[in-house]
């Protein structure tokens, strides 16, 4: 299992167009790719869970990646959300 | 004539017809089913098929809205790949052994719930998305075909709320304007209206039905959200002519936009603007300036009933500094006095106010209020490019004690470890005869200067700006006050600092040509006079240098 913290700093926070983008990084992927905040997950396939997490510019993000290529998928996520979020 | 008031959600001007759109949201009725399987594959068919629209959607958003308006039905696609949105609905046809439209309708009510739930505007205002993709579906299920608008000639289209798949669908060549009684400046439909340059209203109230409006002229202004039912020849002739203004503005902005201010031979000048307030941001940025010359930070104050905190200014510094992400924006510190008088300043009567207690007198004497001010615009430097300019400096030892208190600012800021601009240009305003004639030994303590030619007109030739009955005195053309800029000018550049104009001067197209042959750097302008102001530079080169230099102190 890997897992990191991640600071948003995109304005609007995690809205429509990066979700869409996050779920089609994620599927990439074999591991299951976990977002928390506050107690309430959803996983990085799930557009509308992700949505409804309400993440917003300056909230800290704990993902979660567990599975065969969790090396591969945890750092592309976190290049995906230094890029995107 | 009558008037409702909305929101304006994307700019721009039309008089038309209004013709209502109608939903026809039918009633989704629960039914039994015995064959669960054979319904679940129904669903499975409608969600491919509702699916292949979006994506036929998407390519024709592209052509009409481009990338970045047509991404909202790749959303739409995934949202209605979603699996917690596709198990919900699979799972209420299996459970409850129903049919696809009633588990469809309890879905998409569910989610857009959880989203209007949410305490965010972007993110309610996404529960419109999910009832947008929730109708596709049941229209699909219910082989129905989408209804477009019919229309012999273009209108108002009015509606209770558009959806974003609706607003596209919509064709282009028959709408004036877009009308709603719901809706959020943040929808969907708000952004694709102002990508296609279609002037929309939203928020125009439950008041806003067909049954009282239907088929009525109207006249919208999609800036100020006004519309109006019956509109009598005034308020017609009021909105032409700002129609033609703002296809003026469009037709500078096609041709100039991005371009930078540069004469034909290359001769660089900034065109930047001029406000007082963060609301005029829009216009900053819709008039394409390259940065803000003049930022009057007096709002704070005329605005409030007691001194700002330095909080609240921070806030409002930082938002501007964000905003112009990057970009200059020059803030002129306090500048209460003369023609600006604040109550709880406690100012006392003078018999001179124009020469009396104003800007950076108040600021040297009553140095809490300018210390408290620093620290707010100095901590926002953290957050753009932010520049600080003093005003109504006359001496040489002004600036330098300016400068002294700027220092223990940055020390205090450095001390407690508060982020900020270490290289946060300090200037001055040119406004006063003195400084314009001592600008050798100023430019050696500041890093620009900015002409204020409003005050420097006055104080130059003795005439009071205010005063109607002296207008044939008033001459900002004046060759004293030409002289005392191109002096400042040349002072500026042989200490190696730029030299820009705030006052109204730097707008009078005229002048233009003298302003570049003296080597002004930066003309700040009020926003609507930015472009004019570029399409003119961009039209002279310096062939006339020598002789406008010859001539400018001929007198008139």
């Amino acid at each position: 299992m890997k897992q990191f913290t991640y600071v948003i700093t995109d304005p609007v926070g995690i809205h429509a167009r990066p979700a869409g983008l996050l779920v089609r990084t994620a599927k990439a992927y074999e591991s299951e790719i976990l977002f928390e905040k506050d107690g309430k997950s959803a996983g990085a396939t799930k557009l509308m869970a992700l949505m409804g997490l309400g993440v917003r510019c300056g909230d800290t993000v704990t993902v979660t990646v567990t599975g065969s290529d969790e090396e591969k998928a945890s750092a592309g996520i976190e290049q995906f959300l230094k890029d995107n979020l | 004539m009558k008037s409702l008031q909305g929101s304006g959600a994307s700019g721009g001007v039309a008089i038309g017809t209004l013709k209502f759109y109608r939903h026809d949201r039918q009633l989704v009725s629960r039914r039994r089913v015995e064959d669960v399987q054979a319904e679940l594959e129904r669903f499975q068919t409608a969600q491919a098929a509702a699916i292949d629209q979006l994506g036929k959607l998407y390519e024709k958003a592209l052509t009409q809205v481009g990338e970045q308006g047509a991404q909202i039905f790749e959303i739409h696609q995934m949202m209605l790949e979603d699996d917690d949105y596709c198990d919900s609905i699979r799972s209420i046809i299996e459970r409850q052994s129903v049919n696809a439209e009633y588990a469809v309708a309890i879905t998409g009510e569910n989610f857009a719930k959880m989203f209007s739930d949410m305490d965010d505007d972007y993110m309610q205002g996404r529960a419109a998305d999910v009832k947008d993709i929730s109708e596709r579906l049941l229209r699909v299920l219910e082989g129905e075909q989408s209804d477009a608008i019919d229309a012999d000639q273009p209108v108002i289209v009015a509606a209770d709320d558009l959806a974003p798949s609706e607003t596209v669908q919509l064709d282009k060549s028959k709408i004036l304007a877009f009308a709603t009684a719901g809706g959020s400046v943040n929808s969907h439909t708000a952004i694709l209206a102002r990508t296609m340059g279609i002037p929309a209203i939203i928020g125009l109230g439950p008041e806003f039905q067909a049954e009282l409006y239907d088929g009525k002229t109207a006249a919208i202004d999609g800036a100020t959200g006004q519309l109006y039912i019956e509109p009598d020849k005034e308020t017609q002739a009021a909105l032409l002519e700002k129609q033609a203004k703002l296809a003026e503005r469009k037709r500078l902005l096609t041709q100039l936009k991005g371009l930078p201010g540069e004469t034909q031979d290359g001769q660089r000048i900034l065109t930047y603007a001029n406000i007082g307030n963060p609301s005029d941001l829009g216009a900053v940025l819709a008039n394409d300036a390259e940065g803000i010359g003049l930022f009057r930070s007096e709002f704070l104050y005329l605005e409030s009933q007691d001194y700002p905190s330095e909080n609240e200014q921070f806030q409002a510094y930082k938002s501007v500094a964000e905003t112009m992400a990057g970009k200059r924006v020059i803030f002129r510190t306090l500048d209460i006095g003369a023609d600006k008088q604040v109550d709880y300043f406690h100012l006392p009567k003078e018999e001179n106010p124009a020469m009396g207690m104003r800007a950076i007198r108040i600021c040297l004497t009553r140095q809490e209020i300018f210390h408290t001010q620093l620290r707010a615009l100095y901590r926002a430097s953290a957050y753009g490019r932010v520049a600080i300019m003093f005003p109504m400096i006359a001496s040489v030892w002004e600036i330098q004690e300016v400068k002294k208190i700027a220092a223990q600012v940055r020390a205090e800021l450095t001390a407690s470890g508060v982020p900020f601009d270490e290289h946060v240009e300090l200037g001055i305003m040119i406004e006063t005869p003195a400084a314009a004639v001592l600008s050798n030994q100023l430019a050696k303590e500041v890093d620009f200067f900015s002409i204020g030619t409003n005050d420097l007109t006055q104080y130059t030739t003795a005439v009071d700006r205010q005063n109607q009955d002296l207008g044939r005195f008033y001459d900002p053309h004046h060759p004293a006050v030409l002289e005392l800029i191109r002096l400042t000018v040349e002072n500026a550049h042989r200490n190696g600092i730029w030299a820009g104009i705030c006052g109204e001067l730097g707008a009078d197209l005229s002048l233009t040509e003298t302003f570049l042959a003296f080597g002004v750097d930066e003309l700040s302008v009020a926003p609507a006079s930015v472009l004019p102001l570029r399409e003119k530079i961009r039209s002279l080169n310096q062939s006339n240098r020598q002789a406008i230099l010859d001539r400018y102190l001929e007198v008139r």
